[in-house]
């Protein structure tokens, strides 16, 4: 066991230096640096791909309604969070909207959580009782037809239809300077609470559910009842994750939140392994360095000389993400940590243990 | 012998159960009851419905006729209904007509005492023996999520994996506790799978043909430890087996299947005799 202590110490001491590096960062570049915008967003689907993990790669359940949940918490963060006195201006097609108070930052992304999870439990009644792909299917649609509601006419002073949701508080005006410190803490939070939750008697029976849904009821594990369970964390989280996107982008549309967001995540949680909530961890500011910054040159129109380079075109970064997850599919399908932990690393538990990919 | 005799003291008891899949009638009107703190063991020809058996016990399938008693509780009951009352290939459909229909999950099932283990080891393999066990206590835990989450149930934590490494020990696993289960060597992976359905606290343990790719050794060992663990946590055991000589050793009684239907019930000596048996099991001369 003290060899196990040392580890955590060792992993907490990354952890801090990786926080104290990351303000360090935004104080010497300043807000608007790129290195800080992957910081930000890298951390905040960290988050998401952790909750989609814990729901995809730790139960066993392959969900694809995450982006569902994320618009559901990041519509009530905005909308519990707008001004008084900005109401009348963003609701401007709606005569002001229904809601008419305003709560803090904290509490509106705890409620984002929990709306979420109120969706995920309603959801999850029917959908869980499915297996395997028609979950999928099942999930999929429902997160589709999660968007299209948002952005119905008749609750548009709730949700103002497809127009922006904007002027709510941002990362970049809660903390001004500190704006990774912020992400990172709540981000950090919910991240130690599904580690906690994962190493716990719960993240037993979710990790046996995966491996073997027979076994698991005969051993006295009530199978709807563990799968819900796990739904509606990883959404709550997905919530959060939703809001604190919301506050990054600075304006609220439910049409970003497509099933591509969804496909964006679950490429992030296969590359860092499924089953690795480090994995995710690592491949999250991966995926949005490369998408957001290193592979941005995919995307620009390219003149050497007179000579245009051949498919660099708006999009094509797309296709290159595309032909990464079917070689991670084909040939890594265990990811960047498989479902091994950093803090595992070196050990010899588990010396054989695969992802399991279905 | 189709008729059970019904003592005070029987652990599990089925009436009548016909289990009947399409026009396939898997077990034909099956009745047997298992005493407390015996072994009995189920027999059969392969295809016998000897699995099908364990499956109505506990709670995978639901019987197409007939009920199931356990500690004198019905844990499952049902008539053929729907689509089936035209379909029915077996007796008794009437007897249980009045019967209010009872359906049990199987993970109410093992709550209420009733462990299994797998013909086909069904272990967790991305954990670790230790781990395996850990999971068969989760059952009976008193922390919900939110307390399970923020380490507010140490003491029963605490207490999960002491009587996890102790039916390790039990088993004579401690020295691989923390090697993945599905590395382990076949005889162990039996023996682990039986130490995580002990996890479960039962009163009751099915085994699933225990000693089904055993070495003569190995399924001597097996037979000396069922009957060490039986009686080491005042079990009564039910099984499923092929070994003869295993059978004829540890059991007390014998119930055989064929076609599912129950051929012959006693003691090995009597089985060993029966006629019936002998001829279900080696055919008959045609002549």
């Amino acid at each position: 066991m003290k060899k196990g202590n040392k580890r955590l110490i060792i992993s907490l001491i990354v952890v801090a230096l990786f926080y104290a590096g990351g303000c360090l960062i935004e104080h010497l570049s300043g807000t608007t640096s790129m290195v800080v915008t992957v910081l930000q967003k890298g951390a905040v689907y960290a988050l998401i791909a952790v909750s989609m993990n814990l729901l995809n790669g730790f139960t066993g359940l392959f969900s694809l309604g995450q982006a569902g949940f994320m618009l559901v918490g990041a519509y009530s963060y905005a909308i519990l969070t707008i001004p008084m006195a900005k109401r009348a201006a963003v609701y401007q097609y709606y005569n002001g909207g229904w809601v008419q108070f305003t709560i803090g930052v904290l509490p509106a992304l705890l409620i984002a959580g929990v709306v979420a999870a109120l969706f995920a439990a309603l959801i999850g009644l029917p959908v869980l009782r499915l297996k395997g792909d028609y979950l999928a299917i099942a999930t999929l649609g429902f997160a589709e037809i999660i968007r299209a509601i948002v952005q119905w006419d008749t609750i548009g002073p709730l949700t103002n239809g497809s127009n922006l949701l904007k002027t709510y508080p941002t990362l970049k005006n809660i903390m001004p300077g500190n704006t990774v410190l912020f992400t990172f803490i709540v981000v950090g939070i919910c991240i130690g609470m599904i580690l906690l939750l994962i190493n716990s008697t719960y993240g037993r029976s979710f990790k046996a559910i995966r491996d073997d849904e027979v076994a698991a009821e005969a051993m006295g594990i009530n199978l709807f009842h563990h799968k819900q369970m796990a739904f509606v964390i990883s959404s709550f989280f997905a919530g959060i994750g939703g809001a604190l996107l919301a506050m990054y982008q600075g304006s609220l549309q439910a049409n970003s939140f497509k099933s591509a967001m969804t496909y964006e995540i679950l490429l992030i949680v296969v590359i860092g392994g499924m089953g690795s909530v480090s994995g995710s961890i690592i491949a999250s500011f991966l995926f949005i360095a490369c998408s957001e910054w290193w592979l941005r040159f995919l995307d620009a129109e390219t003149m050497i000389g007179d000579f245009k380079v051949p498919l660099l075109a708006p999009g094509f970064r797309m296709v290159v993400f595309a032909v990464v997850i079917m070689v991670v599919v084909l040939f890594f399908r265990k990811g960047i940590m498989g479902d091994r932990e950093l803090w595992e690393l070196g050990s010899r538990r588990k010396a054989k243990g695969g992802a399991s990919v279905k | 012998m189709s008729e059970v005799k019904t003592s005070g003291n029987n652990v599990l008891r089925l009436t009548d159960i016909t289990m009947q899949f399409g026009g396939v009638v898997a077990i034909n009107n099956l009745s047997l009851e298992v005493n407390t703190g015996e072994i009995v063991a189920l027999i059969g020809p392969n295809g016998a419905g000897k699995t099908t058996a364990f499956n109505c016990i506990t709670g995978v399938y639901e019987p197409t006729n007939g009920a199931v008693y356990f500690h004198g509780k019905p844990i499952a009951v049902n008539h053929p209904q729907g689509k089936m009352i035209k379909q029915y290939g077996g007796i008794n459909a009437d007897k249980y007509k009045d019967q209010k229909a009872v359906v049990y999950t199987p993970d109410k099932i093992t709550h209420m005492g009733i462990a299994r283990t797998f013909q086909n080891i069904r272990l967790f393999k991305s954990q670790t023996a230790f781990e395996n066990v850990l999971i068969g206590t989760h059952l009976r835990r008193t922390s919900n999520f939110l307390t399970a989450t923020f380490r507010l149930n140490m003491k029963e934590e605490k207490a999960m994996r002491e009587k996890a490494s102790q039916l390790l020990e039990e088993v004579g696993l401690s020295d691989v506790a923390n090697e993945l289960a599905t590395s382990l060597p076949y005889g162990k992976q039996r023996r682990l799978e039986i130490a995580r359905a002990l996890a479960t606290d039962p009163t009751l343990l099915l085994l699933d043909e225990p000693a089904a790719g055993m070495n003569p050794q190995e399924t001597d060992e097996l037979g000396e430890f069922i009957v060490d663990i039986k009686n080491k946590f005042n079990l009564t055991v039910f099984m499923i087996e092929h070994h003869m000589n295993l059978v004829m050793d540890i059991s007390d009684r014998i119930y055989v299947l064929d076609f599912g239907k129950q051929i012959a019930e006693g003691t090995p000596d009597e089985i060993q005799k029966n006629p019936v048996v002998i001829a279900a099991y080696l055919g008959v001369d045609e002549e």
